[in-house]
């Protein structure tokens, strides 16, 4: 292809057509959305008839919005404070200690993100139903941290080792002791790190479908499965309606998705985090 | 004093020696919730998918599977849907993945590719419900620059699901890919270049042998993904005939029969699928290359 420039700048061109096509249909799909939210009425045109605000006032009311917004910020809260402590300390740990049976702790804490959440949430759901906890927000925390820990863990530990085990050693010798260093050197050190990893587990706990869907009831649903719901109904509410929630949870997600940017690299909700 | 020195140190020192210490136990706690709420419920899981309802031989659930063409279509099902699906995403995600690392605003192109992951599967099936739909934009489009006469069926059905579950994953699927790829020391090339290897004879034996690993990597993450699809088989799909995926088979099982047994069952024979496909991926990775990855850096 070197000695053939037309066929290499062909090439380029395409895999730019087709990045190109992707993004169109994505924007279109979500720009879709938007604009139903908005409309009157909208059959066989390319646009609405009128536009008007009275889905959202109507989805609020039918839906019970404020509920499920509380339930929502509670249990996104909830994992997230709870996810930072167990995972911050249990990176740390990892980090810094070499022990016999590492590589299994390693292996414990990866799997719950290499099967899908299905497979334990099931399980896990039918246990939580006989604890008492089934369809409590108590039981949609807990089950939303399995993958949430490992997690942060697996952000954090790149992030601690960068730290000099010298300036842990110095503020020992000055008497500081384990809750003062944590406290007072680690955490501020620390501060982008975990402020990043909580970043993305807040982004991919709203997104959390499927554990929410199996664990809740009707008083503990988020926004995300109660979306589910009224779009597997649909039919019964007008779409418009609907639409109005999806927008909704779109505004709750993309949100913390800018605020998110401003401290992480975009590639990092899905890879792990770069030393350097 | 004699005995004193030879006895041993205490155990407190023992196991500090070991790395077993206060700063140890702090991974305590997380080990202890992965235990109790992923290793426990997979083990009461496993022996409730074993004992069936009615007390009947423990493999029932397991027969009742696999002989009911309702159950265990499903993972030829899922799998119709899964595979391909997370294929098509790693081969796209080559060429893209290496042109784009030498983009100058790559920021903005990933945001914009972070976003079907943010808003998550549910609101993906919702707007292509509303975007592909008889009246809906994609469609007025392709009657309107004259590429189909009528309106294309693209929801409710097997092309439903499969452009759905894409556009969830290929994003994932892609910048697992360009993490992989901007971490190939960019001098190999340069060298194979320099030393007459044209485009795709450096792709073939320098780019490839160096990101298989990463790639079947990103097959099995990506595949979790694609296998565990459900909101999209139910509401892009059609749930009850072509995308009838082993996930609604063990909802249904759980909340509609109320069978937590055989929900637990068809939960076990999902993860050992999965594990299967996961085994072949990864034994199957050596045979393009053996050795590092990410070439000479590091």
């Amino acid at each position: 292809m070197d000695r053939n420039p037309l066929a290499l700048r062909l090439w380029t061109t395409s895999i730019w057509v087709l990045v190109g096509f992707f993004i169109v249909n994505l924007l279109a799909m979500i720009a879709s959305v938007v604009v139903n939210s908005f409309g009157t009425r909208w059959f066989n045109t390319w646009l609405p008839a009128g536009f008007t605000t009275k889905w959202y006032a109507s989805a609020w009311l039918e839906f019970q919005l404020d509920d499920i917004l509380i339930v929502t910020f509670q249990v996104v809260g909830a994992v997230v404070l709870l996810s930072g402590l167990l995972g911050v300390l249990g990176a740390y740990a990892l980090a810094r200690r070499e022990f016999p049976g590492k590589r299994l702790v390693m292996l414990l804490i990866l799997l719950p993100l290499l099967v899908p959440p299905i497979t334990f949430g099931i399980p896990l759901a039918t246990l939580l139903y006989q604890l008492g906890l089934g369809s409590s927000i108590a039981g949609v925390i807990l089950a939303n941290l399995v993958p949430t820990v490992p997690f942060v863990i697996l952000v954090m530990i790149p992030f601690i080792e960068q730290i000099d085990p010298r300036v842990e050693a110095a503020a020992r010798v000055f008497g500081a002791s384990p809750r003062q260093l944590f406290v007072h050197v680690l955490v501020p050190m620390l501060a982008p790190g975990i402020l990043a990893a909580l970043l993305m587990v807040l982004v991919r706990t709203i997104a959390m479908f499927e554990l929410t869907f199996f664990t809740a009831g009707p008083s503990s649903q988020t926004l995300v499965v109660a979306l589910y719901y009224a779009v597997y109904a649909a039919g019964v509410r007008a779409g418009q309606s609907i639409d109005a929630m999806a927008v909704i949870y779109m505004a709750t997600t993309l949100i913390w998705l800018l605020i998110a940017l401003r401290f992480v690299n975009p590639t990092q909700l899905v890879t792990r985090v770069k030393k350097s | 004093m004699q005995m004193m020195i030879e006895d041993k140190p205490p155990l407190r020192l023992r196991l500090a020696a070991m790395g077993f210490d206060s700063v140890t136990l702090l991974a305590l706690p997380a080990v202890l919730f992965v235990l109790a709420l992923f290793v426990y419920p997979f083990i009461y899981g496993l022996i409730l998918s074993v004992e069936p309802k009615d007390g009947a031989v423990w493999y029932t659930n397991y027969q009742a599977f696999f002989s009911d063409p309702f159950l265990y279509g499903t993972i030829g099902k899922t799998l119709r849907l899964a595979a391909p699906v997370t294929a098509l995403c790693v081969v796209i995600s080559i060429p893209i993945a290496l042109r784009v690392r030498w983009m100058r605003h790559q920021r903005l192109l990933t945001t914009i590719l972070v976003l079907p992951i943010t808003l998550g599967t549910v609101l993906i099936a919702e707007g292509l419900l509303n975007y592909m739909g008889p009246q809906g934009w994609l469609n007025r489009t392709l009657i309107t620059i004259g590429l189909i006469s009528g309106p294309l069926q693209l929801v409710h059905n097997y092309w439903g699901a499969f452009l759905g579950l894409f556009i969830s994953i290929f994003p994932f699927t892609f910048l697992l890919t360009l993490s992989y790829v901007t971490g190939i020391e960019p001098a190999l090339e340069q060298a194979a270049s320099t030393l007459g290897a044209r485009p795709w004879a450096r792709f073939r034996h320098i780019l490839l042998p160096l990101l298989a690993q990463g790639l079947a990597v990103n097959f099995c993450l990506s595949f979790v993904q694609a296998f565990s699809v459900f909101p999209t088989a139910v509401l892009l799909g059609a749930p009850a005939g072509s995308t009838r995926v082993i996930s609604i088979a063990a909802y249904t099982a759980a909340y509609e029969a109320y069978d937590y047994s055989l929900a637990s069952t068809i939960a076990m024979i999902m993860a050992a699928v999965q594990l299967v496909v996961v085994a072949i991926i990864l034994s199957s990775r050596g045979l393009l290359y053996r050795g590092p990855m990410g070439g000479a850096k590091g």
